[in-house]
C-alpha cells in the first residue's frame, strides 16, 4: 500500500525539491516549532536534567558494551516466560519469520502497532507479496498508508500534511479498505481523530495477529516495553491471540530498574509531555490476559555494522524520540522524504551510513546533509554526539573513493594542495599567484563581504557548485607570509598591506 | 551457522576490544514537592483527565455518580458495591465493546508526570476491560501515590503485564495539536480516596 524509499535520488536534488515546495515548508516550520516549544518546557522543568541525560546514556552505553550476554539473558527471560525467540539476520529473515507466523495462525490480515524496525525492513509491503494485509493503526501512519506516501519523521510520519489534506486522504481511500469516513467530515483534528477511532475499531476487534515493535527490551526480566499516546498499541497489544514483536538488538538495557532514566527522558524529549498518554510492558505470556502466543524476533540488519565502528557505535542508543529532527535546521526546512530512508533527520544522516554503508550515492550523500551546528547534540537524551559521527562518516565517504579510478576533483584538489603546502618555495609562488588573483578579483567584484572585504564572483568549472551557494572572499593581495618579511614580523611599522 | 550464532558472533567480534564493564551514573531524584497527593491531582488534571477527591465511606456513591448510569464492567476484585455494574466474566472483544464503561483500582500513581500505573490484579481485572469501554474511573488511594518514576519502578512487578496510563487517550499527530480521545478510553476520571 505505502510506497517505499527503493530509487530516491541524494540528498541534495531531493533536497532542491522539497525546498521548492512552499506548503510542505509551511507546515513543517509549525509543526516542528510548536514540538520544540513543548519540549522545551517540560525540560525546563526537571532541574537536573543533564545528570538525567547522563544516566540515560550510561544505560545504554553500558548495554551496548556488553550486548552478546545481555542478549543471551533477554533469550533466556523470554523463553521462561512463554514467549517464542527467533533470531533474524536482515530484513528479508524478519519478514519471512512474521509472514510464517501468521499463516501458522490461518489469519490473511494483521494490526499494526507503529514502529521504525518494522518499517526500516519493508515489513507490510513484504506480508502484502504474501497475501497478508498489514493495517497500521497509529493515526499518522494511518494518514501515510490511506495516501500512498511515504513517512517524513520518526514520531509523526505525515507531519508533512495539513488538516485539510489529511481530510481529503480520508474522504477518499477510508471506504475502499474498511469503514468509511463519515458524511460531512470537517477538518478540525478532533473530528479526523473521531473518524480514525471509527473506521480502526472494526479490524482491532476482529484482529487474530498483531504486529508491534519495542521501546526498550529489559534483559534480566524479559520484558518488553511499547510507549504511545492513542491507545492502538494497547488495543494491539492486548486484544489479538497472538503477538509478534520485532526489535532491533540495539533496544536492550540490561534490568528493570534501567527503565527508570529512559521513561523518564523519552515522553519530555518526544512529544513534549511528562508521560505519554499510555505505556505497556509485558513479560511473556500472561495466563487469561491478552495474547496467549508470544513470538519475539530479534533483529540485526546491520546494527553488528554499527556496532563495530568505534565512533558510530553510540548511535545504536537512540531511543527513536526525534528531538534532533525537531531542532535541526536542514530538516526544518526539506523535510523527512528527502533523507531517503524511514530514518530521516540528524539521527537518520548517521544511522543510514552505520547500518548500510556508504558505498551508494544516496547513503554517501547523508553526512553532508547537515551544518554541524550542534543543535541535535545539545538535544539528545541520551548524549549522541551526531556532529562528531557525521564528520567520521565524511571521512568514511571520502575513504570509499580511494581506490577510483577517475578521482574525484576534491581529491584531485587536495592533492594539489598538499603538494603545494608540501615546499616553502611553491607555497610562495602559489601566494604571489594568489595575491595577483585577488588584486584582479578585487577589481572586477560586485559584492561585498560585511567588514568590507571584497568577494570573488562565481568560479569556473568544477569550484561553480561550491560558489553558486557561497560568498568566497577575494584572495588578500599579500599573504601573511609576504607580509612577515616586508615588516620584519611587524615591527617595523607598516601596518597596512601593500597593493589595493 | 543458525541465525541466532551468527548474529551473536557477529555481536562479540564488532565488540573485540571494547571494555564490556561500565560505570552507569545514577539517575537524580526529584527534589522533595510536598503534598503528593495535590501536585498528583494537578497533574492528573492537566492531561485534561477528571479527579474528584473523596474519604473512604464516601466511596461508593461518588463513583456511582460519575457513572451516571452507564453501562459498566468491572474487574472481580474491585470490592465495592455498584448497583447495575457487571463483573467481567471473560467477554470477548465485541462484547466489551457494548459497555460504555469500566471501574477499576490502581496499583500505584505517580505524583510527578500524573501517571497511574495498573497491574492488572484482580482489582483491576485483565487488560481488555479497561481499554475497549470509552469512560474510565479509576479509584487510587493517596496512600498509593509516589513522588516519581523511579519510586513506582521500584514497587512493580515486571512479571506482571503493567498499563500507565497518563490522562485520556490523546494525539498530536495532526499538526501537532494535541487532540484527546483516539482509540483508548476517551474520558479518564480518577477518583482519589483519602
Amino acid at each position: 500500500m505505502s510506497g517505499t524509499f527503493v530509487g530516491m535520488p541524494a540528498f541534495p536534488t531531493a533536497a532542491r525539491e522539497a525546498l521548492g515546495d512552499t506548503q510542505l515548508r509551511r507546515n513543517l516550520a509549525h509543526a516542528t516549532r510548536t514540538i520544540r516549544d513543548k519540549r522545551a518546557k517540560v525540560v525546563a522543568e526537571v532541574e537536573e536534567w543533564e545528570e538525567l541525560r547522563l544516566a540515560g546514556a550510561g544505560v545504554k552505553e553500558a548495554a551496548l558494551r556488553d550486548l552478546a550476554t545481555h542478549l543471551e539473558t533477554l533469550e533466556d527471560s523470554l523463553t521462561r516466560a512463554g514467549a517464542t525467540v527467533h533470531w533474524a539476520r536482515d530484513a528479508e529473515e524478519a519478514c519471512a519469520i512474521v509472514a510464517s507466523v501468521t499463516k501458522a495462525q490461518g489469519a490473511d490480515e494483521v494490526v499494526k502497532v507503529k514502529s521504525m524496525a518494522t518499517q526500516e525492513i519493508g515489513l507490510n509491503e513484504a506480508l502484502e507479496a504474501d497475501g497478508i494485509a498489514a493495517w497500521e493503526t497509529d493515526l499518522a501512519e494511518l494518514i501515510v498508508q490511506l495516501g500512498e506516501d511515504l513517512p517524513s519523521h520518526i514520531l509523526v510520519p505525515a507531519i508533512h500534511r495539513n488538516r485539510a489534506e489529511i481530510r481529503e486522504i480520508f474522504r477518499r481511500r477510508m471506504g475502499a479498505v474498511g469503514r468509511p469516513a463519515p458524511d460531512g467530515l470537517s477538518d478540525e483534528p478532533a473530528a479526523l481523530a473521531g473518524a480514525a477511532r471509527e473506521h480502526l475499531r472494526e479490524k482491532f476487534l476482529r484482529a487474530k495477529v498483531a504486529v508491534s515493535g519495542a521501546n526498550f527490551a529489559v534483559a534480566d526480566t524479559g520484558t518488553l516495553v511499547v510507549v504511545e499516546s492513542e491507545g492502538n498499541g494497547r488495543m494491539c497489544l492486548t486484544l489479538p491471540e497472538v503477538l509478534i514483536s520485532v526489535v532491533g538488538i540495539e533496544k536492550v538495557v540490561a534490568t528493570w530498574a534501567d527503565l527508570d532514566p529512559m521513561l523518564r527522558l523519552l515522553p519530555r524529549s518526544s512529544t513534549g509531555e511528562r508521560m505519554n498518554p499510555y505505556t505497556s510492558t509485558w513479560s511473556g505470556v500472561t495466563p487469561g490476559d491478552g495474547p496467549q502466543e508470544v513470538h519475539v524476533v530479534l533483529l540485526d540488519n546491520g546494527r553488528t555494522r554499527a556496532l563495530a565502528d568505534d565512533v558510530g557505535r553510540q548511535a545504536l542508543r537512540c531511543i527513536r524520540c526525534s528531538a534532533c529532527l525537531n531542532v535541526c535546521p536542514v530538516y526544518e526546512r526539506v523535510g523527512g522524504h528527502a533523507y531517503g530512508s524511514v530514518y530521516p533527520g540528524p539521527i537518520g544522516a548517521i544511522l543510514n551510513p552505520l547500518l548500510n554503508g556508504v558505498t551508494d550515492p544516496q547513503t554517501a550523500s547523508l553526512p553532508y546533509a547537515s551544518t554541524l551546528c550542534g543543535a541535535c547534540f545539545e538535544v539528545c537524551p541520551v548524549r549522541i554526539d551526531i556532529p562528531s559521527v557525521l564528520v567520521d562518516q565524511r571521512a568514511a565517504v571520502v575513504d570509499s573513493h580511494r581506490d577510483d579510478r577517475i578521482p574525484k576533483p576534491e581529491a584531485v584538489a587536495m592533492k594539489g594542495a598538499a603538494w603545494t603546502f608540501s615546499s616553502a618555495r611553491r607555497l610562495a609562488r602559489a601566494e604571489q599567484a594568489s595575491g595577483l588573483a585577488g588584486r584582479v578579483l578585487g577589481r572586477f567584484s560586485r559584492t561585498t563581504l560585511p567588514g568590507g572585504q571584497a568577494a570573488a564572483g562565481r568560479l569556473p568549472g568544477p569550484a561553480a557548485g561550491w560558489t553558486s551557494a557561497r560568498d568566497l572572499p577575494a584572495p588578500p593581495a599579500e599573504s601573511f607570509r609576504a607580509w612577515w618579511l616586508r615588516t620584519n614580523g611587524g615591527t617595523d611599522g607598516g601596518q597596512d598591506g601593500g597593493g589595493s | 551457522m543458525s541465525a541466532r550464532d551468527e548474529i551473536l558472533a557477529k555481536v562479540r567480534s564488532a565488540l573485540d576490544g571494547v571494555e564490556p564493564a561500565y560505570a552507569v551514573p545514577p539517575a537524580p531524584r526529584v527534589p522533595d514537592r510536598g503534598d503528593l497527593a495535590a501536585l498528583f491531582v494537578e497533574r492528573v488534571e492537566d492531561y485534561r483527565a477528571v479527579v474528584t477527591r473523596c474519604a473512604a465511606p464516601d466511596l461508593a456513591g461518588v463513583v456511582a455518580q460519575v457513572l451516571d448510569g452507564a453501562r459498566a464492567v468491572v474487574p472481580p476484585g474491585l470490592d465495592l458495591d455498584l448497583p447495575g455494574a457487571v463483573t467481567d466474566d471473560g467477554f470477548t472483544a465485541y462484547e466489551l465493546d457494548r459497555f460504555d464503561a469500566v471501574v477499576t483500582r490502581a496499583r500505584v500513581g505517580i505524583a510527578e508526570t500524573g501517571t497511574i500505573v495498573l497491574d492488572h490484579a484482580p482489582d483491576q481485572g485483565r487488560r481488555a476491560i479497561s481499554l475497549v469501554p470509552d469512560l474510565h474511573v479509576c479509584i487510587v488511594d493517596a496512600g498509593q501515590v509516589v513522588a516519581d518514576v523511579p519510586d513506582a519502578i521500584a514497587l512493580l512487578d515486571p512479571a506482571r503485564p503493567l498499563t500507565w496510563i497518563s490522562g485520556p487517550s490523546a494525539t498530536s499527530d495532526i499538526e501537532l495539536d494535541r487532540v484527546e480521545g483516539v482509540h483508548g478510553p476517551r474520558t479518564l476520571h480518577v477518583v482519589l480516596v483519602s
